[in-house]
């Protein structure tokens, strides 16, 4: 039990965001609206980069913005306590994320757009009755 | 042995396909030019590849490589004393084929001649690309493009019999070849690392017994243009298409490229001495008994010329794997000799039947009693083709049949011998009374004969041709028996 | 080799500027989307074409971003494998810009811009997933060419194309983001996302869970973006509904697109001695793509529509180059390149030709093609040499890849694989021979030679730069056939890793 809550508690953002994934792929899989389709599959990127996010995270750390100490010019490597300052980078890559997700989500609703111009609806089972029925 | 690079093996391929942009730019058109323009190229694809002759008599090989593919595999092409002897039949034959086609294809008024033609000069050329091929792949290639070329022939006439028949030739030749021959090619490309064509083969001591004994048997049925049992029942389908395909093609040219095929197999890929070893011959020689004996009969038993003919040939492809079977030496050269005897005896009995049929429309043996009186020429070389056939003198079939013969005493397969004396006289039932119920029997009531009278001339004379060699090759076949013991080493 | 340098970029930053350039310039003359078109992705094929010969004659070549030296920055590594196939991507990609233009004009005569511009996007997309060496580049690129492939595919048959296309959305953004969890971990577990820089730090941490992990999601997600069976079911009606002049271009590169990234994941990222050592899964993975090849074969087979039939001719060729790769040796993964190589052609020439028959005839099913030998004799013809080509009849190249696989499958002892190759060439015997007994035999009562009318009348070709391109591209795929050897000897087996 205690081993259990070690791995549950221990490491609960891997644990987020594969729940948050689930929940995008159930809804991506099982709705049948088209829109709920789109958010469930908005909600599976997010999850990725909150992944991503939790990955760069240090306990206790802070942003990397070195502050050179007055009257300094430079300041020498050595000094600087890596440990204090989270990983910039994954957090930097999942802007890019973040826009592609977006980009992709305007993409799609666009298309649903033009799919309920063309049937009047977004249920998926209706779209496909008439596609069969024609 | 002197290797000479050549462009004239290529040439003798290329010629006929060359001309296939003219015969569609002469079209319907213009039939005559049309028609002229094959058999210039016939002419001039027989003249190069006589042009090869004495150099090969005198131990000269042409050589010519197209493209070089991978280590040990290559494109290209050698005219050795086999495929020479073989090339020589098939191209002499398309020139008194074209000339035949002229006088059926206009006296029955077909559709598509354009096609025809065009088709015929590409199977043609993947004739010879076969025969001179200098390894396995480029044997590959062109047997593969025989098939595709030949297909649109067999299907000519368009209705729901031809494609049906089409479908079973597509599905019986393309599915042996690419699900028996292309992996026992790369097999035999893993186990040996080259292709080429050796006089000792390629395959000794290279893999072991199992696996060489699974990849002869996916050879020999593998090409299954040889039409052996149990893989023969494209041929008698294929007879749907018109007649000089069904004497060119599916007696000459595509039925033995299968067969040259698998004597390919026999002598430049395994090599006698190996498959002497295995035991491989003495299988496929009762393999190919077998094929014999039950072509011949169920011969027997069809009404329509074109399909006794037909499972005639099926039974006759046999004779030729049997001779090599043989592994020794008369019963190869007797073997290999009949490709030609069989080929003039052959077309001159397809010949024969499409000149009845474009004469009076006859395809049933039943009905056609009587009809020699009206068309003695034809009856007449009908006969000689018979004769040849069955192996009787003074026809060029006794001599290979003489040379099976003896081949199966050096070989001590006596049973093999009956076999072979048993279908000559099976032979003999279905053919001669054809013949002479042509000419001596009275007619049926239901058929007037007299209306008919002997079918076109450009029927008639290459039947006579085909015959009067038939005849000839009894005395004179010392140059095949020569180019064949080249080929062989013998 | 200084100048050199800069080509590794002409060739992704080109068409990437361009395709603003193009939408903008058809609000000031229409006339002039198609020119720029072609002269930027004109560009991209000079330079790749001097980049892979720089490649050839000194080795492989680093860019570096920005400047900034690998680890850190971002790298466009260019090698033999990604040099040949940038190649071909512009290649294709100009020439199909040749032979649809009119098609462009016919379906889309207001949208020229949009379209020019979306075209550019997806060709830089490809164009940059291959060229570049870093992991999560490599992620954005693929989703720029993924988005400009849902909205072209979605530009298509009004009714269908964009439920297909929404289809493709959610299954294709799954698959994206599977690969970006990968790259997730394996940044984790190295703290680099360059290929080389993680190739090399990989070889201590061959047991570690994560990486497995990140392998399978990796892996997972590319084979969902490339539709391998049983990962397909976007694919047939996604490229069956788009527009031709896309159809043309998406079908034959992006899967064989991410078969190559597939290839450089397991043998520039992972290592052999991962992939065959320490994972021990190639065997199932070769049952499942000889699975695809089979199931590929045996549902074209059950299709009516042309179109949809060369889909699933699509994903059985996926199933190919997949079981090539995962041979594990060298004939095989040879086979599965050359593959690549050849498939792209082939799938190009056959969407070509479905692109001339729908000029023509506007429902492609397989009834309607009846007599179509008689109206359009050049296509039909292109369309025989690519049929031959997929069934893997020599010369056309399909027999020579087919060759490289079945003796790689023979010494890897794998022979279910064979078998379901063998299987395959005989499905795609009845596939297009079904088409041929329509469409060159018909079954109406034939006029005979003499009366009939003369036969020019009843030609109705499509225009003559749709039939040229096919019959180019069909002669093409017979010069490949022929010239494979020398493909194999010089672009091919310099690629393949030592050790294999």
């Amino acid at each position: 039990m205690e081993l259990l809550i070690k791995e549950i508690i221990g490491k609960y953002n891997y644990w987020l965001y594969i729940i948050l994934m689930m929940i995008g792929l159930y809804a991506i899989i099982a709705k049948n609206n088209l829109i709920k389709k789109l958010v469930g599959m908005n909600i599976f990127q997010t999850a990725i980069i909150l992944f991503y996010i939790s990955i760069g995270y240090k306990k206790g750390g802070t942003l990397p913005i070195i502050e050179i100490p007055h009257g300094h010019h430079t300041i020498s490597p050595e000094s600087i306590d890596i440990s204090k300052y989270i990983n910039p980078l994954p957090h930097v890559l999942m802007l890019t994320a973040i826009v592609v997700s977006v980009a992709t989500f305007g993409v799609a609703l666009a298309i649903a757009l033009k799919i309920y111009k063309e049937y009047n609806t977004l249920e998926e089972d209706e779209i496909r009755m008439r596609l069969r029925g024609k | 042995m002197e290797v000479v690079h050549s462009i004239r093996p290529i040439a003798a391929i290329l010629v006929s396909v060359s001309i296939i942009p003219i015969l569609i730019s002469c079209g319907k058109d213009r039939p005559n030019f049309r028609e002229a323009w094959t058999f210039v190229a016939g002419v001039l694809k027989f003249l190069i590849i006589v042009s090869m002759v004495p150099g090969v008599m005198h131990g000269v090989l042409y050589t010519f490589n197209i493209v070089h593919l991978g280590p040990g595999l290559d494109i290209g092409f050698k005219v050795d004393g086999l495929g020479l002897t073989f090339a020589l039949v098939a191209s002499f034959l398309w020139i008194v084929t074209s000339l035949y086609s002229i006088g059926y294809m206009r006296g029955l008024d077909e559709h598509s001649q354009t096609r025809f033609y065009s088709f015929f000069a590409s199977s043609l050329c993947s004739t010879i690309g076969v025969a001179f091929a200098a390894n396995l792949i480029t044997l590959y290639l062109f047997y593969e493009l025989l098939s595709l070329s030949t297909y649109p022939l067999v299907v000519h006439h368009q209705d729901p019999e031809a494609k049906i028949s089409g479908r079973k030739y597509l599905i019986y030749i393309l599915t042996t070849s690419i699900g028996l021959v292309l992996p026992a090619m790369i097999i035999c490309y893993h186990l040996g690392h080259t292709l080429d064509f050796r006089p000792g083969g390629i395959l000794m001591g290279t893999g072991g017994k199992t696996i060489l004994t699974i990849l002869f048997f996916m050879f020999l049925f593998g090409f299954a243009k040889s039409a052996i049992m149990p893989l023969h029942s494209w041929l008698p389908a294929a007879m749907v298409a018109p007649t000089p395909v069904s004497a060119l093609l599916h007696a000459v040219a595509v039925v033995k490229v299968g067969v040259f095929s698998i004597i390919r197999i026999f002598t430049g890929i395994y090599g006698i001495s190996l498959l002497k070893s295995l035991h491989l011959g003495t299988a496929a020689a009762y393999i190919s008994a077998f094929t014999i004996l039950v072509g011949s009969l169920i011969a027997m038993s069809q009404d329509e010329l074109k399909r006794r003919l037909a499972f005639s040939t099926i039974s006759q492809l046999s004779y030729i794997i049997l001779g090599i079977s043989l592994l020794t030496p008369k019963g190869m050269i007797g073997g290999i000799i009949h490709i030609v005897m069989h080929a003039f005896g052959k077309i001159t009995l397809f010949f024969g039947a499409g000149a009845i049929f474009v004469a009076t429309g006859q395809k049933y043996i039943s009905k056609m009693k009587g009809l020699g009186k009206k068309m003695p020429i034809t009856f007449l070389a009908f006969f000689i083709g018979s004769l040849s056939v069955i192996g009787l003198p003074p026809t060029g079939g006794f001599y290979s049949k003489w040379y099976l013969v003896l081949g199966c005493i050096d070989a001590h397969k006596i049973s093999l011998l009956i076999i072979l004396l048993i279908s000559s006289f099976l032979n003999a039932l279905y053919f001669l009374p054809i013949v002479f119920k042509g000419f001596f029997s009275k007619e049926d009531d239901d058929v007037d004969v007299s209306k008919y009278k002997e079918a076109p001339l450009c029927c008639i004379i290459p039947m006579i041709i085909t015959a009067t060699i038939s005849v000839l090759l009894f005395f004179y076949q010392g140059i095949f028996y020569k180019l064949i013991s080249i080929g062989l080493k013998l | 080799m200084i100048d050199n340098h800069v080509f590794p970029i002409l060739i992704v930053i080109t068409p990437l500027v361009c395709a603003f350039f193009v939408m903008g310039l058809y609000w000031v003359d229409k006339r002039l989307c198609l020119p720029l078109t072609i002269l930027a992705i004109s560009i991209s094929f000079i330079s790749s074409i001097i980049t892979l010969y720089s490649v050839l004659t000194s080795g492989t070549i680093q860019y570096k971003l920005g400047g900034w030296p690998p680890p850190i920055g971002i790298e466009y590594r260019i090698d033999l494998l990604n040099g040949v196939i940038l190649v071909i991507i512009s290649f294709i990609s100009l020439f199909n810009l040749f032979t649809s233009f009119n098609q462009v004009s016919h379906d889309f005569p207001e949208k020229k811009g949009t379209f020019y511009s979306l075209y550019l996007l997806f060709t830089t997309g490809l164009l940059g997933v291959v060229i570049t060496g870093d992991l999560f580049n490599l992620y954005v690129l693929l989703e720029i060419t993924s988005l400009s492939a849902y909205a072209q595919i979605a530009l298509g048959d009004k009714k269908r194309a964009p439920f297909a296309s929404l289809n493709y959305i959610f299954i294709g953004v799954i698959g994206a983001s599977f690969y970006l969890l990968g790259v997730g971990y394996i940044y984790m577990m190295t703290g680099s996302l360059n290929m080389g820089d993680v190739a090399h730090l990989i070889h201590n941490l061959h047991h570690s869970q994560a990486i497995f992990v990140a392998f399978i999601f990796c892996i997972v997600g590319v084979w969902i973006k490339m539709a391998l069976f049983p990962l397909h079911i976007w694919l047939p009606n996604a490229y069956t509904y788009a527009p031709t002049a896309s159809g043309r271009i998406i079908a034959p590169l992006m899967t064989k697109v991410m078969v190559y990234v597939m290839i450089r994941l397991m043998y520039s990222v992972f290592g052999i001695d991962y992939l065959f050592n320490t994972l021990h899964i190639s065997q199932s993975i070769i049952y499942l793509s000889s699975a695809a090849v089979l199931f590929g074969g045996i549902m074209a087979l059950s299709q009516d529509n042309l179109k949809k039939m060369f889909t699933y001719i699509i994903i059985s060729e996926i199933g190919y180059m997949v079981g090539g790769a995962w041979l594990g040796n060298k004939t095989g993964l040879t086979g599965a390149i050359l593959h690549i190589i050849n498939d792209v052609f082939m799938t190009f020439a056959l969407f070509l030709s479905a692109g001339n028959f729908a000029w023509r005839i506007k429902d492609l099913s397989i009834h309607n093609l009846e007599d179509i030998f008689q109206k359009m004799p050049w296509t039909s013809t292109g369309f025989v040499v690519v049929a031959l080509s997929i069934i893997g009849i020599p010369p056309t190249c399909g027999f020579f890849s087919k060759w490289y696989l079945i003796l790689g499958a023979i010494e890897a002892k794998q022979y279910l694989f064979i078998i379901a190759l063998i299987l395959s060439s005989l499905l795609n015997i009845i596939l297009f021979f079904r088409v041929f007994e329509k469409s060159l035999f018909s079954s109406k009562p034939h006029v005979m030679e003499s009366k009939e009318t003369r036969s020019y009348n009843l030609i109705e070709e499509a225009p003559a730069n749709m039939t040229i391109g096919l019959l180019v591209i069909g002669a093409i795929l017979i010069l490949i056939g022929l010239y494979s050897g020398k493909i194999v000897s010089n672009l091919i087996l310099p690629f393949i890793p030592k050790g294999l």
